[in-house]
């Protein structure tokens, strides 16, 4: 008993982190089950709208400036695939990777530039940031809220998915990109769609995630994408659910080998089960199979 | 023109080539940008080569090239720091446990040996994925390296998170490009051997190529070993470049850095990934530096000119690179001296008619203006 209570915050840190990797890791797996493409810009997305958070709260009263961030998240993100993507779309998919980290570098790059390469603050959201009580342990309102609202924005993409026609739509692209395309669904419609989410929930997540890290630079945004991406491959690349139950995984584990005092090593495990789950099973734990065509 | 004549020419060019260094360390002084761009330069041509070698002529999309420049450069770090400095280096371990050193030449090779070694390791699990699991799978692997090199448990050795000093540095411009030279000759045998056509065999199709009797493992397994050798001989010169050298340097973004410049030169071609090493840290050290500062016309101050506008400036240079001009610089040609003599011999006309397309084009202008 002495050691759960002991361990309790870092549980729950886990399992909020995990929350936050859940609503980043769906924008890639939503993108690679429809264009085969590691979006390696998705995480320095999440940097941007961190930024953008920074300078819109300077100057607007919050209940502008975090529509806004939500709002230029997704413009931002939906502007990356046109510029960036579409051009590609019939080139290889090692171009379109490379494009991919192209966004990525200048990202960075640019808002290295417009901050200097300083450290910003982020501004402090009242109310989930107060610290509240559960048992014998004190922690802030983010903690619980996160992994709640991560379950409802997911239940309501499911629902979106399974029972509306874009849904429809966008399962029948991810099945077969060519076929769906000679049955009439506008393919660039859905592709935009998927960015269009993808980018929302990274917005959620940057607000939430950052509400608890508080310090937002240009590179911060490499390692929760990575991790990210790693909980969609864990989960199955292309599952919903499986990106999710990967992320809280993830999430909680890593709190957990820190709690243990070996924090050099918390990012390293990510990859170690990474590189793990693709000897052993490929495809993710609800990955579908796919057999090779020649 | 005769094979023989073409070799006497071509060896002629290179020694060329290392007397006009060897004259431009001699004039200019030791803190010119060229001598830097040159050195930096030949260094990261090594290492975009070893990289092409796996994702352009393989076909392996690996990104863990930083991963085996670490384990290099403080391979070489490790072992060649003197004696006598290790007490200071490594003030918090006591002066580490090693205590001797290996000539600078033999630690660079082990540098190589020990990166091949270690991809030995990885190759085996990862080779088996396909296009982007091994992409990732690498660049995971590179990651859990640099973790275990900041490991304090391991700061006896690797001294932690702490810098690697004091090990001998090279003297002269000539060191880097000679070794560079020999690294990336020996790419080029690899790549002309039978080895190197089963390696573009698989690049063009896995499946085919397997039909065709070429062990697909062993190959593989081959180029990733063979370039993380060149990756860690890389490292170990990146590492007497900057006579320092941390682990938290090599990040992944080096190696995205790596594969920009191997795009720019053309995915498949030794010699474009030569050129874009030198154009790509010419240019980020040194041509687009001015953007970096702020700059005044009489009184008017020029917008945008501030600290860190050449890297913005730059990624999207690449940008358009990635989406226009998807061959690269040189797609998948090489280096020949024919084709030099052609370029040459046709540069006047070329010249001309881009002249005449101009002229054209004015007469044009006018026409319409009148």
């Amino acid at each position: 008993m002495d050691f759960i209570v002991a361990n309790l915050p870092y549980l729950l840190t886990g399992i909020s982190v995990g929350g936050q990797y859940a609503l980043i890791a769906i924008g890639y797996t939503m993108v690679y089950g429809i264009l085969r493409l590691i979006n390696f810009a998705h995480g320095d997305l999440f940097m941007i709208a961190g930024f953008i958070m920074v300078y819109a709260s300077a100057s607007l009263p919050l209940y502008i400036s975090l529509p806004l961030v939500i709002i230029l998240t997704v413009v931002l993100g939906v502007l990356i695939e046109r510029v960036a993507y579409k051009p590609l779309r019939s080139a290889p998919r090692m171009s379109v990777m490379i494009s991919a980290i192209g966004v990525s570098y200048l990202l960075q790059n640019f808002a290295w530039y417009v901050t200097g390469g300083l450290a910003k603050i982020y501004p402090e959201i009242p109310w989930i940031s107060d610290s509240v009580q559960i048992g014998p342990v004190s922690t802030s309102r983010i903690t619980i809220i996160t992994p709640i609202l991560t379950i409802v924005l997911i239940i309501a993409l499911v629902v979106l998915i399974k029972r509306t026609k874009i849904g429809m739509a966008m399962r029948a692209v991810s099945r077969d990109f060519e076929t769906s395309q000679l049955m009439g669904i506008n393919i660039n419609r859905v592709i935009s769609t998927t960015f269009i989410i993808g980018s929302f929930l990274a917005a959620i997540g940057s607000i939430l995630y950052f509400s608890r890290y508080t310090t937002v630079t240009p590179t911060i945004g490499a390692m929760p994408g990575l991790k990210a991406f790693v909980a969609a491959v864990f989960g199955g690349i292309g599952s919903i659910p499986g990106a999710v139950i990967g992320a809280f995984i993830i999430g909680i584990c890593e709190n957990i080998i820190k709690a243990l005092g070996y924090t050099t090593f918390s990012d390293a495990f990510t990859f170690a089960l990474l590189i793990v789950i693709l000897i052993f099973k490929p495809t993710g734990l609800f990955g579908e199979k796919e057999s090779e065509k020649v | 023109m005769s094979k023989k004549k073409k070799n006497i020419i071509n060896i002629c060019l290179l020694a060329a080539l290392f007397v006009v260094l060897f004259v431009l360390e001699q004039t200019l002084s030791g803190g010119s940008m060229l001598l830097t761009v040159l050195k930096k330069g030949a260094i990261y041509a090594l290492i975009a080569c070893s990289m092409n070698l796996l994702n352009g002529f393989t076909g392996l999309f690996s990104l863990g090239q930083a991963g085996f420049m670490l384990l290099g450069a403080y391979t070489y770090a490790i072992f060649t720091i003197p004696v006598e400095a290790r007490a200071d280096v490594y003030q918090y371990f006591d002066g580490g446990i090693i205590q001797f050193t290996l000539p600078v030449i033999v630690a660079i090779i082990l540098a190589g040996i020990v990166a091949a070694l270690f991809a030995s390791l990885i190759g085996m699990p990862v080779l088996r994925l396909k296009s982007d699991y091994l992409a990732i799978a690498t660049l995971g692997f590179a990651e859990i390296i640099r973790a275990f090199m900041m490991f304090e448990g391991l700061g006896p050795i690797t001294n932690g998170s702490n810098l690697l000093k004091k090990f001998p540095t090279f003297s002269t411009i000539l060191f880097p490009f000679a070794v560079a030279g020999v690294c990336i000759a020996l790419i080029v045998m690899l790549i002309n051997s039978s080895y190197g056509r089963a390696f573009k065999a698989i690049r063009d199709d896995e499946v085919a190529a397997e039909a065709m009797g070429v062990n697909l493992f062993k190959h593989k397994q081959t180029a990733f070993v063979i370039s993380s050798f060149f990756a860690g001989i890389g490292g170990a010169l990146l590492a007497m470049y900057q006579s320092t050298v941390q682990a938290n340097a090599f990040k992944s973004a080096m190696t995205y850095e790596i594969l920009l410049i191997v795009v720019i030169g053309g995915i498949g071609s030794i010699t474009g990934s030569i050129l874009a090493s030198f154009l790509y840290i010419a240019s980020s050290e040194w041509w687009l530096r001015f953007l970096d500062e702020t700059a005044f016309i009489g009184s008017f101050q020029v917008p945008l000119l501030r600290s860190g506008f050449r890297m913005v400036v730059f990624s999207i240079i690449i940008m358009v690179i990635v989406l226009f001009y998807r061959q690269g610089i040189m797609g998948t040609r090489e280096y020949s001296l024919d084709a030099l003599l052609r370029f040459f011999k046709n540069l006047p006309a070329k010249i001309k008619s881009i002249g005449k397309k101009k002229k054209g084009e004015d007469a044009a202008a006018s026409e319409e203006v009148q």
